[in-house]
């Protein structure tokens, strides 16, 4: 797998591994049936995550908000969208870790996966040999700005013309 | 009508570079077909069974002058040299070459147009009463809430890769033009009953296709500054939850279905009471900022029903019918709205060639603020007609073939392009209109009959929204024949009802002769005053089941 953030490829800190051998690692996904397992153990400094489905529903997916570092989330498909739910829910359940999309996603889905509150993408290989990192990259330069607010990005058509409206800058 | 701004028109522009770029990156490799496939969707590019199709939108079927005449060129030198208006307001070109998609676009760019979500498992482009603006049952225009809802839908992080397309209608009038209950959302302007404020009613779970459903009322009033949360929760919701496991059962309609209005209400309110509806609605000035392109245009100070028009009625009957069968009465005295046919009998409905485009663009120049309607029964509207200028107008209109006297009559047919163009399709349906028109072509004879709306579909996806016909008529394949179901007593306005089927299917040629029966039923049946649907209503549909079927039975003995 090819870890990307919005900076480009980079190696990944964290290592899928069961609750039992997660003595000595710093920073570690579990499945998320062996999260309670995972936190008895866990050591000081130590950072977990853990790996959950896109059908999670909402309440079960605030829950874990306050208790891992990580939250990875499964895209089974880029065409299935729920992930993209699921993240802005967490998002808006308070969750400040580090929030990242599990799968085949394309390039052209990075910028919105951004938007929902992803931090990063963890793609099959083949995916990220055949749609390079300048591909990705140049998703987030597309727009130069877009209509959605209250979603992470940073230049907002409303609110640019409110502030052309005020006489400041967009 | 609205105009970008330097923010629209930038966006429009970053959408045509982008869509450049995934054409470039699929020559190449780097994505695959079906990578590319949703990309080409949410830009209008369908994959038809001759050639390459690009829909164009035409957002709550507002254009100006200046816009047609661009798609008159754009069909001129890209396409055959005419184009075919939709059910959903938005105009088609058949016989495009994916290679010249990007200089379309940037052409529709031009002009302050794009096909941005036309297709594709997305928020589709928002509908809206054809009269808007116009109709003095409007409680207010509903196009400054749809072009809110465009933009807000446009290129949308959360809900671009939804279970399924996802329609909304919009209608700010009492009667409904705008079909609104068979959408995947329908919003009704609406009065608080005791504030008189005006907010939303808000349906949800409409469609048609396979499972036809009438929406539900899921909000009966939605303040105005709630409307952008309230939508995203209820995305929300249905991104979340609608069916992925099968096409066929992932619209929102099969959700409200399953777990029922009640559970899915209290679902969306759930999720929209974590949300600030504040920090996600346009503010008040950009609300105000939108609606102040609709305001209407410096109407004249006019008498109503002029002498002049008067005397062109009683002087020329075929003047007199078109005025009488096309007109719809606007607010504004002394002014009329007119439908311009583009059902001439023989013609494939919707379809108009480039130059009847610049002719209609010239006379709207000439006659009505350079503006123009798209209806979803695929004809357009003149809105702003003086009165005293119908006369010259029908001249010229009738000079170019657009003229002809029967909107809402019963050769003002729906028809989805069907097995001509379309790789859905299974049957053929611009031959049966055709068929149909030129069978109950007379005049007389189609004013006798009155308001009767025929809607043909060429598959069960229903583009031609035949379960809300009053006669529906649907194409399949049987047996590797063409093979046509009849359904009786659909209705997509108010009273919006799904029609039943009739009997068993018809060949082609048969279909003439049933609808005869049917039309001859409720000619011996009527009430004085009384129109077809009205009469289905009362009577029930048994009497003309046993009329449909009895010749049928007849035909095979």
């Amino acid at each position: 797998m090819t870890l990307l953030d919005r900076h480009g490829f980079r190696p990944d800190p964290f290592r899928r591994l069961p609750a039992s051998e997660i003595a000595g690692h710093p920073a570690v996904i579990l499945p998320l049936a062996e999260l309670q397992s995972g936190l008895l153990v866990r050591t000081g400094g130590q950072r977990i995550g853990i790996d959950i489905a896109n059908t999670v529903p909402a309440e079960e997916a605030a829950s874990l908000a306050n208790q891992v570092d990580l939250i990875a989330i499964a895209f089974p498909g880029f065409a299935d969208g729920r992930g993209f739910t699921l993240g802005r829910r967490l998002r808006q359940a308070g969750f400040r870790g580090i929030l990242r999309a599990v799968g085949p996603l394309i390039p052209d889905q990075f910028a919105y996966a951004l938007a929902c509150g992803f931090d990063e993408v963890e793609l099959p290989d083949a995916v990220a040999a055949r749609q390079g990192e300048a591909a990705w990259l140049a998703d987030l330069s597309i727009y130069r700005h877009s209509y959605q607010r209250d979603y992470a990005r940073g230049r907002n058509i409303l609110d640019a013309r409110r502030a052309a409206r005020n006489g400041g800058a967009a | 009508m609205y105009r970008y701004d330097e923010f629209d028109a930038a966006f429009v522009r970053d959408r045509v570079a982008q869509f450049s770029a995934q054409v470039e990156r699929r020559l190449s490799g780097a994505l695959t077909e079906d990578e590319f496939k949703p990309l080409r969707l949410q830009n209008g590019v369908y994959l038809q069974l001759h050639a390459y199709m690009l829909r164009i939108a035409i957002p709550y079927g507002t254009l100006s002058a200046r816009q047609l005449r661009q798609l008159a060129l754009i069909g001129e030198r890209f396409d055959r040299g005419y184009g075919h208006f939709t059910t959903r307001q938005n105009l088609q070109f058949n016989w495009i070459q994916l290679k010249d998609v990007p200089e379309i676009l940037s052409l529709l760019a031009d002009v302050e147009m794009h096909a941005i979500q036309t297709s594709g498992n997305c928020i589709r482009n928002v509908t809206a009463d054809q009269f808007a603006g116009v109709a003095a049952d409007e409680i207010e225009d509903p196009r400054p809430v749809a072009e809110l809802i465009r933009q807000w839908s446009t290129a949308h992080p959360e809900f671009s890769f939804l279970p399924r397309k996802f329609k909304i209608a919009v209608t700010g009038a009492e009667e409904d033009r705008a079909a609104v209950a068979v959408h995947d959302i329908g919003l009704r302007i609406v009065r608080h009953p005791e504030t008189g404020e005006t907010g939303y009613a808000v349906l949800v779970g409409g469609g048609l296709g396979r499972t036809p459903m009438v929406g539900k009322w899921v909000r009966d009033f939605l303040p105005k500054p709630h409307l952008l949360a309230y939508l995203e929760a209820l995305m929300r919701v249905y991104n979340a939850e609608g069916r992925r496991d099968n096409k066929y059962k992932a619209r929102v309609k099969i959700l409200v279905h399953e777990i029922g209005i009640e559970a899915f209400r209290a679902r969306v309110e759930a999720e929209f009471a974590q949300l600030d509806p504040q920090r996600i609605q346009a503010d008040a000035s950009e609300v105000e900022r939108i609606a102040r392109y609709f305001a209407p245009p410096a109407h004249a100070d006019l008498p109503d029903n002029p002498p002049a028009l008067r005397r062109a009625r009683a002087a020329n009957p075929d003047f007199d019918r078109w005025v009488e069968q096309n007109g719809f009465p606007h607010k504004v005295p002394g002014y009329q709205a007119v439908t311009l046919s583009l059902k001439g009998i023989g013609e494939a409905p919707g379809d108009i060639s480039s130059a009847g485009m610049r002719l209609v663009a010239d006379l709207a120049d000439r006659y009505s603020f350079g503006e123009i309607r798209v209806t979803h029964a695929q004809n357009l509207v003149l809105p702003h007609i003086r009165q005293e200028d119908l006369h010259d107008l029908w001249q010229a209109l009738a000079a170019g073939g657009l003229a002809t006297a029967n909107a809402g009559l019963i050769t003002d047919i729906i028809a989805c392009p069907g097995l001509d163009y379309c790789a859905l399709a299974t049957a053929r349906s611009i031959p049966i209109a055709q068929a149909l028109a030129t069978r109950f072509a007379a005049p007389e004879r189609q004013r006798e009959i009155g308001p009767l709306a025929i809607k043909i579909s060429g598959c069960i996806n229903a583009c031609g929204h035949h379960h809300v016909g009053h006669i529906g008529i649907l194409g399949l394949e049987k047996r590797g024949e063409e093979s046509y179901q009849i359904t009786l007593g659909g209705d997509a306005g108010n009273a919006s009802a799904i029609g039943e089927i009739l009997g068993p299917g018809l060949v082609a040629g048969d279909v003439p002769d049933a609808i005869e029966r049917l039309v001859a039923v409720y000619l011996a049946h009527r009430k004085p005053g009384e129109v077809f649907v009205e009469s289905v209503r009362r009577l029930g549909i048994q009497p003309f089941k046993t009329a449909f079927n009895a010749e049928i039975r007849h035909d095979a003995a």
